[in-house]
């Protein structure tokens, strides 16, 4: 089936695109990894810290499922290009992201008024 | 809610001229109704020359509807050269004022104007100026250097660059309906919030800016693809020419760079329309937050304008000295280096704003750091001059220039990412200094470098060298008498942005500071007559060859100017400086077998949407909402119907490449 | 992908051009320039997303998320979009099968979802300004609003695209540029059940942990 699927692609030009058994996975996939976290938030069976860990862990991985099943990301995608431009792009967000979150915690830490009653609103 | 006496009070809205009114044209400012009625009347001049020499079809089928990335780079060039005049109106007339407002003399300016002209003088530079310069000489440059017939999208090429005169227009009505921003090139908020800036002015410079900015942004786009995709077959990526490497990083930087620029003002915008409270002091906001944003694209911004001047000094060093650009391969790691450590600066900009030592002294050293490629950089450059044979055409002259200059400039960089010593000297005049010096001396001077460079391949002749060296020796004398005096004045603590000082012994700097810019004035001037006369003399100076430089990279093997279609035959690439490596094999010029050539057409949806996109944006700044709301329907509409077109290419018949192939065979032998 | 040219001439003296044009077949560079744009999409949402870091506690004395937010009407709104994404994924498996109807009704359906994933939102924002919790009420408010306010612009232009592409393949049929279209729409769909992860987890489940 992959082969008649690369002549087809070759054939057309085109970029690859899934198979009906590859968006069956990754939906049921991101079923699962969308369920359980809401389940874990909602009955709270977990601390805090456990709970935020494994949401975020689980998001993580469902966007790349969500890469490899849906968007067909692979390091073949217009010669290695777009591969090439999804981490640079995620270096970035995490550098942009981080940089902010860091340096705005010390910028409040040091530059905040201190929070009191009167002040609130 | 804002402080009692600096608020103007709120404009009045009207359902259909929204808060615009006669109070908006500021008849009560003599200086700015002069200038109305100087533009007016030139612009009438050239609108009835325009229409006498009947030009406008002319204008409106071979050049405002082209998506030629030759006539785009053009017309970016002419739109940055045209806003580089009024950029530096507005510099003189800071200069003037603070040459003049001392021992209690208000000057001639008051503060709600001259606010106005900082503000708008840093803008236009840097938008509306550097980027369309910048821009230009990317456009038209790299895919004559990749081997290329276009860029990847030439639509899109078209478009943006009517969105960048777009925002371009939009500012330049500030200057004659309403005000312009008072809050300095970044608009800080509280400062720009609604609160302390409720008129229009912040409202121009926000989408200006967002109008610009799309076009900018679809422009990283298109050359990023451009590069990928489009390059002649047997160019890796380890033989592309260097300016094209830059080009590729400095499109890496605008892609990456931009969308935080767009978010930032956009958040800025729902906090003075929407009333909310991302920036605001009350209702949990935070102001430190739009600092830290807007320099997280400022910071690879300063970067988009450098790489390119960077670009342009490699291949006209190596040109000029007749050798092979020495260290290629850590010229392009230097490059790509600095596009990611461009993201690991932004802090040096607000040392001062509290976030402490830790994040201090990460930043400071990371500042550090990225000094280091470029510093390798020079030396690559001076490398390649040694033991060559270097000739002093304009464009080396303007390189040697910039080697010194720039350095100085970068060093004085180096100095303020101590943060000790920027706590001294931040938004002091030190800091004034630094930046136009390595903006002067390296991006600006990198553009006329490459203007001079490259003109003779647009036009098919030379610049007139006698009124280059003019320009050239009234700028570099001008730059450093006028801001040598800066950093003087910076050190003993001036602070940047004043309209009157106390300090009467300062006095003399500042005059010094003015008579610099007067020499720039001068340069600017021979630059202008450089052009005319140049034009006037195009026969003397006719270059017949295409080659007027004996240069390296394959625009060079083109005619001058190229064809509409750049090359017959695509052609085939064996080593890096490609055009070198084929004179150097005895290459012969095909003159047979021509085939008839695919080409994308014109198309005026650019214009309109760009048409467009001042109306809304006049609908927003004025709270004309039905106007805003019917131009953002028409622009979805327009936008829409533009993709029913399917049928955007033309082929250019075989006979017409004969032709055009034949006159340059007779040219090309007439000059033998 | 097509072939590429030789270097060399038959009798290996190196060629410096191509007697037959090169295949840069109409479109070649679309994908990649919308997948650089797309890019620059994620870099305007990671923008949002910091500013929601950054101001998402400040409730400026009023209500924060425990007080707001409907964890069970998240979820339903969430399978809304996972939905339509798999459907948009069967629509490309019928174009590259060639099957204009097949391709025209699975978009239908994807059209459908994501109707009902921006009305459940409408209606998350309606009932959230109608007690007060509005957008100008706290810093926090702001960026919530701000962040899930833009995915949802998105998906709303992104619907636009998809109605303006199911008259175009109605009118013209799976043609090669429709082909290209609806690729780019898929790549844009798909992000945007991407950018939904990270909103529903940092937003709204982050948000009911604190």
């Amino acid at each position: 089936m992959s082969a008649d699927l690369h002549d087809h692609d070759a054939a057309h030009g085109e970029e690859p695109h899934g198979s009906r058994r590859g968006y069956w996975i990754g939906f049921l996939l991101s079923v699962v990894l969308t369920a359980i976290p809401f389940w874990l938030v909602m009955t709270n069976p977990l601390s805090t810290q456990a709970t935020a860990l494994v949401i975020m862990a689980f998001a993580v991985v469902q966007i790349i499922v969500h890469m490899i099943f849906f968007l067909h990301m692979n390091g073949r995608v217009e010669g290695g290009w777009s591969m090439m431009a999804l981490l640079f792009t995620v270096v970035i967000v995490v550098i942009a992201l981080s940089g902010s979150l860091w340096v705005m915690y010390h910028m409040n830490a040091n530059m905040m008024p201190a929070q009191d009653m009167s002040q609130m609103g | 809610m804002g402080p009692a006496t600096m608020t103007p009070s709120p404009l009045s809205v009207s359902p259909i001229f929204g808060r615009l009114s006669l109070e908006s044209l500021p008849l009560h400012e003599p200086i700015v109704v002069a200038t109305f009625a100087g533009v007016a009347f030139g612009g009438a001049v050239v609108l009835g020359l325009l229409t006498y020499f009947k030009l406008w079809r002319y204008l409106w089928t071979e050049w405002f509807t082209t998506v030629d990335h030759k006539r785009i780079g053009i017309m970016y060039i002419i739109l940055g050269l045209v806003m580089l005049l009024r950029g530096f109106a507005d510099a003189l007339m800071m200069r003037l004022q603070q040459a003049m407002a001392f021992g209690g003399s208000e000057g001639y300016l008051n503060a709600h104007h001259y606010d106005q002209i900082f503000t708008a003088h840093g803008v236009i530079m840097i938008f509306f100026v550097a980027m369309p310069l910048v821009t230009g000489l990317m456009n038209y440059v790299v895919p004559l250097q990749i081997g290329a017939r276009d860029v990847s999208f030439p639509f899109l090429n078209n478009f943006s660059f009517w969105m960048t005169t777009a925002g371009a227009a939009i500012v330049m009505m500030s200057l004659f309906v309403g005000e312009f921003a008072q809050t300095g090139w970044l608009a800080m908020p509280p400062l720009s919030g609604i609160s302390y800036s409720p008129g229009p002015g912040v409202d121009y410079y926000i989408w200006a800016l967002q109008i610009a900015g799309v076009g900018t942004l679809l422009s990283g786009v298109n050359l990023i693809a451009t590069i990928v995709k489009m390059r002649a077959p047997g160019m890796s990526m380890m033989k592309l020419p260097i300016f094209t490497w830059t080009s590729l990083c400095t499109n890496i930087l605008i892609v990456a760079a931009f969308p935080v620029l767009t978010a930032v003002l956009g958040l800025l915008s729902l906090d003075r329309y929407a009333g909310t409270a991302f920036f605001t002091n009350t209702l949990g906001g935070n102001p430190m937050m739009y600092v830290n944003l807007i320099w997280i694209w400022g910071h690879p911004e300063v970067y988009i304008l450098i790489l390119p001047a960077f670009g342009i000094f490699s291949e006209v060093t190596s040109t000029f000295s007749g050798k092979r650009l020495f260290g290629y391969t850590s010229m392009v790691y230097a490059t790509v280096v600095i596009t990611l450590l461009a993201y690991l600066v932004w802090l040096h900009h607000f040392f001062t704003m509290g976030s402490g030592a830790s994040v201090n002294s990460f930043f400071g050293i990371t500042t550090m750091v990225i000094s280091i490629p470029t510093g390798a950089k020079i030396f690559n450059w001076l490398f390649t001059m040694y033991r060559g044979r270097i000739r002093f055409e304009l464009p080396m002259m303007w390189t040697i220039a910039f080697m010194i200059t720039f350095v100085i400039g970068g060093m004085t960089g180096v100095l303020l990412a101590v943060p000790p010593a920027d706590f001294v000297l931040h938004n002091s005049l030190f800091l004034v200094a630094h930046f136009h010096n390595v903006i002067i001396g390296g991006v600006l001077f990198g553009l006329f470098a490459g203007i001079n460079y490259w003109f003779p391949k647009a036009f098919g002749f030379t610049l007139d060298r006698f009124w280059g060296t003019v320009s050239f020796w009234f700028w570099v004398v001008g730059f450093y008498v006028a801001f040598m005096p800066l950093y003087v004045l910076g050190l003993m603590g001036v602070t940047r942005r004043l309209r009157t000082i106390d300090d009467p012994s300062l006095q003399i700097w500042f005059v010094i500071a003015g008579i610099g810019a007067l020499l720039i004035a001068c340069g600017i001037g021979a630059m202008l007559v450089q052009f005319f006369v140049s034009i006037r003399n195009r026969e003397r100076l006719r270059d017949v060859t295409g080659d007027p430089w004996d240069g390296r990279t394959l625009e060079w093997a083109t005619s001058s100017p190229p064809p509409a279609y750049n090359f017959a035959f695509t052609p085939v690439i064996h080593d890096g400086d490609a055009w070198a490596d084929m004179k150097k094999r005895g290459y012969a010029r095909p003159v047979d077998g021509f085939r008839a050539i695919h080409m994308p057409s014109n198309t005026g949806t650019g214009v309109i949407l760009s048409a467009l996109s001042v109306a809304f944006s006049v609908g927003m700044i004025w709270y004309i909402w039905w106007l805003a709301g019917l131009s953002f329907v028409a622009i979805l509409a327009v936008a829409i119907g533009h993709t029913f077109n399917y049928r955007r290419d033309f082929h250019i018949p075989v006979d017409e490449v004969v032709a055009t192939e034949a006159a340059r065979t007779r040219l090309l032998a007439a000059g033998a | 992908m097509a072939h590429t040219p030789s270097l060399v001439a038959a009798d290996g003296t190196p060629l410096y051009h191509l007697a037959e044009e090169p295949h840069h077949p109409e479109g070649s560079s679309t994908m990649l320039g919308f997948w650089i744009y797309l890019m620059s999409d994620c870099l305007i949402f990671a923008m949002l997303f910091a500013t929601y870091g950054v101001l998402g506690t400040s409730y400026a004395g009023g209500p924060g998320p425990r007080d707001l937010f409907d964890l069970p009407l998240v979820a339903v709104n969430t399978s809304m979009l996972l939905f339509s994404s798999i459907t948009y994924g069967f629509a490309m498996l019928s174009m590259a099968d060639g099957k204009v109807r097949g391709t025209q009704g699975w978009l239908a359906i994807t059209g459908v979802f994501g109707l009902a994933f921006l009305g459940i939102e409408l209606y998350e924002f309606s009932h959230l300004i109608h007690e007060g919790a509005g957008p100008q009420r706290s810093a926090f408010l702001s960026s919530f609003f701000t962040l899930v306010g833009t995915h949802g612009l998105h998906v709303t232009f992104g619907l636009i695209w998809l109605v303006t592409l199911m008259v175009q393949v109605a009118r013209r049929g799976l043609i090669p540029a429709n082909r290209r279209r609806l690729m780019c729409l898929s790549l844009f769909w798909h992000f945007l059940d991407v950018i939904w992860i990270g909103v529903f987890t940092f937003v709204y489940l982050m948000g009911m942990l604190r």
